[in-house]
């Protein structure tokens, strides 16, 4: 996923943010971009550099060494502090991104499995033309092959398109793009599942109220990803959205194209952002050389803040308190400059205990939340959610991809602590999840229905 | 059938479980890592096992049900074997993640002991093999019919969630017991442990001789959570002073006051 940056709303500082790259993907419509950011360790590091006045944005390992060159005194020692703070944090930042995950998981498996809409046949997108309803098996996996070759095709015509509009500095196009997409799946693409839960479970609803929901939902959400909102709120949209999102994938894509794809998408997500000439670190550097944050719009956050003291009349905190915030617009960036915490104050909230104010405005500690793209949370939501569609009724399967999927991640965290550059979030979880898929599906499955057939534990 | 045996068996299986995962993993992440890589391992072992038994069977004579059910035998043993074989691959991967851990904190010391690792891997094999166990046996209790029409027992959904509920138990012990005895090489609890193992595997071929099986494999439960309980260093005398809730002000204000004198020195 590529990650844009949107400078135009970033007021405050550029973002000096350790950006990991994800996978990328562009999906039909809206294009998707996945960015993964290194836990904010650095963070802290950098914002002492701030204060210093190096304001630079260390958007990868290349530019922790162009910051590392301005203050090398301060560096090693604070290499070690912030060696020491990843690896604590880590874990942390690990359960940060289990939790939406599995939100997402769950969502699409409950309504794979109650809903029967998303697992008929009704045609396919256009982007994957070729029918898989042929009788001989090698035509069908021509034709799955086929099919992958023109979606990921689409997906890189448009991840290029992006960059170069990008480039461009075509910001209004971007944006326009991004709020398209997202209006038609807030309302859309909501409407059709709710119509289809409601039909599932034989409950009427009136058009007057279905408007009522739809708007309100569909104009929350919107304002919520694209402008100001609680965090929280706006995490639990964008979970919705990539649910929804995987589950329209879930409908359309036939069988064997899925599998193809999904294979297909985590190769292509390694090169997009580890080549030099990939799209995605393109993307990213370009993003550095212009001090901009990513662009948020299309990517979750959990970011977290812990203050140490602020000038702010409400909302101080003293000693750590978790005050979850977010603006859309800036990317989680350090809401540092006073400037403007005002206005990001307003949509604090302060979950913990709130002290009283203090005048002083002390080193904040910060330290961010990791991000994940959402075109990562859409294809991790796909392959669980095939599996719980085609694994004959099967839940160990969905299970076992389940697992398979977290502990991808967790390892992809972990070589991101280690590399701290930017790095894609599908492959190393897609490949478990599928090498679990099909081993799951043909050699544990009827071991275990064996066993639970004559009730033998093992 | 329906809603209530779903419900009532998925709380006996899974409700001690659910216990402490909320109550003491739950609000560690690294814990919660542990137990997801767990769940891990022990899938990878299952995996190979069930490698075997359906390259065994595709190799064998399908029409001979007795063969069939020797190879399913030898199959659960194999899988027992690998279970236990991951069991010690997991203790080496803590191991050295326990050291890397207490290498860059700021203390010293690792932010999670090694038995508290050996509980979570523990737990974490027996979640994730009762839920293989038992997941689609609760799926098909939600829905309509009835159990043992053509002579079996009508008790197997309650049974299988009581031996679900073993089974949880039970790997939580063996974790402990394991690790502990992987760190004091004490191998003859290491056989102890796999023999256990594969004596509760076997006593699930008596079902549905439930007398036979859930019984023998409850005294193992106990003896097992006995032998954990004093292998993580429990005692009689913990759990008398955990029963009488006494305080142990005492002493903390003896060295308080030990400790003020020099000062006002």
């Amino acid at each position: 996923m590529i990650t844009f940056t949107n400078n135009s709303d970033s007021e405050e500082e550029p973002c000096n943010e350790r950006t990991s790259l994800m996978s990328a993907e562009s999906p039909p419509v809206p294009s998707y971009q996945d960015g993964l950011q290194a836990p904010e360790a650095g963070e802290a590091q950098t914002h002492r550099k701030r204060r210093t006045g190096s304001g630079r944005s260390p958007s990868s390992a290349a530019n922790g060494s162009t910051s590392g060159s301005s203050l090398p005194v301060r560096e090693s020692a604070q290499e070690n502090e912030e060696e020491e703070l990843t690896l604590k944090y880590g874990a942390k930042h690990v359960i940060m991104l289990f939790v939406p995950v599995t939100l997402c998981m769950i969502v699409v498996v409950a309504t794979i499995k109650s809903v029967r809409f998303y697992t008929e046949k009704n045609g396919q997108l256009i982007y994957t033309p070729f029918s898989e309803d042929t009788p001989s098996v090698g035509q069908r996996l021509l034709n799955s092959v086929l099919n992958t070759i023109v979606m990921i095709s689409v997906i890189v015509v448009m991840t290029v398109f992006l960059v170069l509009l990008y480039k461009y500095r075509c910001y209004k196009f971007i944006h326009g793009w991004l709020i398209l997409s997202s209006l038609m799946l807030l309302f859309l693409f909501t409407y059709i599942y709710l119509g289809e839960v409601l039909k599932t479970y034989n409950v009427a609803m009136d058009y007057p109220t279905l408007i009522l929901i739809i708007w309100n939902f569909g104009a929350v959400g919107m304002i919520c990803i694209h402008w100001k909102g609680p965090l929280q709120l706006q995490q639990a949209y964008l979970i919705m959205i990539s649910a929804l999102m995987a589950l329209v994938f879930i409908k359309y894509l036939p069988e064997w194209s899925a599998w193809v794809i999904l294979g297909a998408i985590s190769i292509y997500d390694l090169m997009a952002v580890l080549c030099p000439k990939g799209p995605l670190r393109m993307l990213v550097e370009t993003a550095q050389e212009r001090n901009e944050p990513i662009f948020p719009a299309l990517i979750y956050s959990s970011a977290m803040m812990w203050t140490v003291g602020m000038a702010k009349p409400d909302a101080a905190a003293r000693g750590p308190s978790q005050q979850m915030w977010d603006t859309a617009e800036d990317g989680r960036v350090n809401h540092r400059s006073p400037l403007h915490s005002n206005s990001e104050i307003l949509e604090t909230r302060t979950p913990g205990t709130t002290h009283p104010v203090t005048s002083l405005e002390e080193l904040e500690e910060e330290e961010r939340g990791v991000k994940l793209g959402l075109g990562d949370f859409i294809f991790y939501s796909v392959l669980v959610g095939k599996a719980a569609a085609t694994a004959s009724g099967d839940w160990n399967t969905t299970l076992a991809c389940f697992v398979a999927i977290l502990i991808g991640l967790c390892l992809t965290l972990l070589l991101l602590a280690v590399f701290k550059k930017a790095l894609p979030a599908l492959p190393i979880s897609i490949t478990f999840g599928l090498v679990f898929y099909f081993s799951t599906d043909n050699l544990v499955r009827p071991f275990m229905d064996t066993l639970a057939s004559h009730q033998l534990y093992i | 059938m329906g809603a209530a045996m779903f419900f009532g068996c998925a709380g006996v299986a899974f409700g001690p479980a659910l216990a402490l995962v909320l109550l003491t993993v739950a609000a560690e992440p690294l814990r919660v890592i542990i137990l997801v890589a767990g769940a891990f391992f022990w899938l990878v072992s299952l995996l190979l096992a069930s490698l075997i038994w359906f390259v065994s069977v595709r190799l064998s004579d399908r029409e001979d049900a007795r063969l069939q059910f020797g190879l399913l035998v030898f199959g659960a043993a194999v899988s027992v074997l690998l279970q236990e074989l991951f069991r010690f691959a997991y203790f080496k991967l803590l191991k050295k993640a326990d050291e890397g851990l207490a290498m860059v904190s700021e203390d010293g010391r690792s932010p999670i002991s090694l038995k508290q690792m050996a509980y979570v891997s523990g737990l974490s094999f027996g979640i994730i093999s009762g839920v293989f166990s038992v997941i689609n046996i609760l799926a098909d209790s939600m829905g309509p019919g009835v159990v043992g029409i053509h002579g079996d027992s009508p008790y197997y959904f309650l049974t299988s969630a009581f031996l679900t509920m073993a089974l949880v138990f039970l790997h939580t012990f063996w974790g402990v017991i394991f690790f502990d005895a992987c760190e004091k090489r004490r191998y003859w609890c290491l056989g102890l442990v796999v023999a256990s193992h594969l004596v509760t595997s076997g006593l699930t071929f008596l079902n549905p001789w439930y007398e036979a099986s859930l019984v023998p494999i409850y005294i193992i439960v106990v003896c097992m959570g006995a032998w954990a309980f004093f292998t993580a260093g429990g005692s009689i005398h913990n759990v008398l002073k955990c029963l009488s809730c006494k305080r142990e002000e005492d002493s903390h204000v003896m060295m308080y006051s030990a400790l003020r004198v020099p000062l006002e020195d």
